[in-house]
């Protein structure tokens, strides 16, 4: 039995330690916001954050996370979150929308780190989290109107 | 239809066969002589100390020069990765800090063990060397020289260096690098005893 504390709740989970966070959450837990994409680290649609960094659930084993606070997409909250997801609807950016929980996650990763990026910054940031659908241009365009919003 | 069925099991089976063939190829281990270190016992017959010393470092640069080294001591701002030290991917920089640009640090994927379900690796020190560590690209004898100045070395003395290697989590992961990644040759003991014994010979350096 693992315990796990997902959006400020704690849940109770009959699985292996070496089980991935993205299984637990999904499967377990019933929070399907979180994407499995390539399960490799390579795609960036299993984005989380644990005590506020992002990290890819998909390599994630549930044994690493301990006390840990895990948030996804379904239990973002604060000032940068409120931004993304506004710039987010204004720009249209999802197009069929599979990788967009983990575009928002790192985005919002990048925003609490650097108030003000670059496009370069962006790349750098968001390079990790691929779109089939190839939104890169509205995504990044995004990112600054949320970056401008917050300065404002 | 049979003919067809036939044909198409033996195509299965050919490229099945071409495929194990492939992937023997690519994760077959290195000869001994690779992957093992040379004792620093084995260089006392090498009467002259300066030789003794420039051919115990130049062991010591099996390891230095091995995948599981050069790919986090890059010349340029990114990793590479894999025993064929292809380039990282994702694309990911040294950042500020050696731990990556913000929003996408070295964390975001590698955790602090190596995650052999998915062949992360990982290790709680895990970060790419500073810029004047870098390694790739230059001689064994520009390494050696880099490796014994202050100035680029993280401000170590040679006992200081020695305790790195032989303790530091992320130096020992070279010996421990998870499933399909060839390990550093030889041990993080018998790479300890040749860095002590480089030192205990003057810690010359080859010409190149």
């Amino acid at each position: 039995m693992v315990t796990l504390k997902v959006n400020g709740t704690t849940h109770s989970v009959d699985i292996d330690d070496d089980t991935p966070l993205l299984w637990a959450i999904r499967d377990n837990i019933g929070l399907t916001g979180t994407k499995f994409g390539c399960g490799v680290a390579q795609c960036g649609a299993c984005t989380v954050f644990i005590d506020g960094n992002s990290v890819r659930s998909c390599v994630t084993p549930v044994s690493a996370v301990g006390d840990s606070d895990v948030t996804t997409i379904e239990g973002l909250a604060g000032k940068e979150a409120e931004a993304v997801q506004a710039a987010w609807i204004a720009r249209d950016v999802p197009q069929c929308g599979y990788c967009q929980s983990g575009q928002v996650m790192s985005a919002i990763a990048l925003l609490k780190e650097n108030k003000k990026p670059t496009d370069r910054d962006i790349d750098l940031a968001m390079n990790g989290n691929i779109c089939r659908c190839a939104t890169y241009v509205r995504i990044r365009a995004a990112i600054h109107d949320s970056a401008r919003a917050l300065e404002g | 239809m049979q003919k067809a069925i036939l044909l198409t099991v033996a195509a299965g089976i050919a490229i099945g066969l071409a495929g194990t063939a492939l992937t023997f190829a690519q994760t077959a281990p290195r000869s001994p002589s690779d992957s093992s270190l040379r004792p620093a016992a084995s260089f006392s017959n090498i009467a002259n100390e300066r030789d003794r010393s420039v051919a115990l470092f130049t062991e010591m640069a099996k390891v230095l020069q091995h995948p599981r080294c050069m790919n986090c001591h890059p010349a340029t701002e990114r990793p590479r990765q894999g025993d064929a030290r292809r380039l990282h991917e994702p694309l990911v920089v040294r950042g500020k800090d050696g731990h990556g640009a913000p929003g996408m640090n070295c964390t975001t994927c590698h955790g602090k063990q190596n995650y052999d379900p998915a062949r992360i690796p990982g290790d709680g020190h895990w970060a790419l060397a500073p810029a004047s560590m870098a390694w790739e690209g230059k001689t064994v004898g520009q390494i050696c020289e880099q490796l014994k100045d202050p100035n680029r070395n993280g401000s170590r003395d040679v006992p200081g260096l020695i305790k790195h290697v032989t303790t530091d989590s992320l130096v020992l992961w070279g010996w421990n690098p998870g499933v399909g990644r060839e390990p550093a040759p030889g041990t993080p003991a018998e790479f300890g005893a040749l860095m002590q014994s480089w030192a205990d010979t003057g810690a010359a350096c080859p010409a190149s």
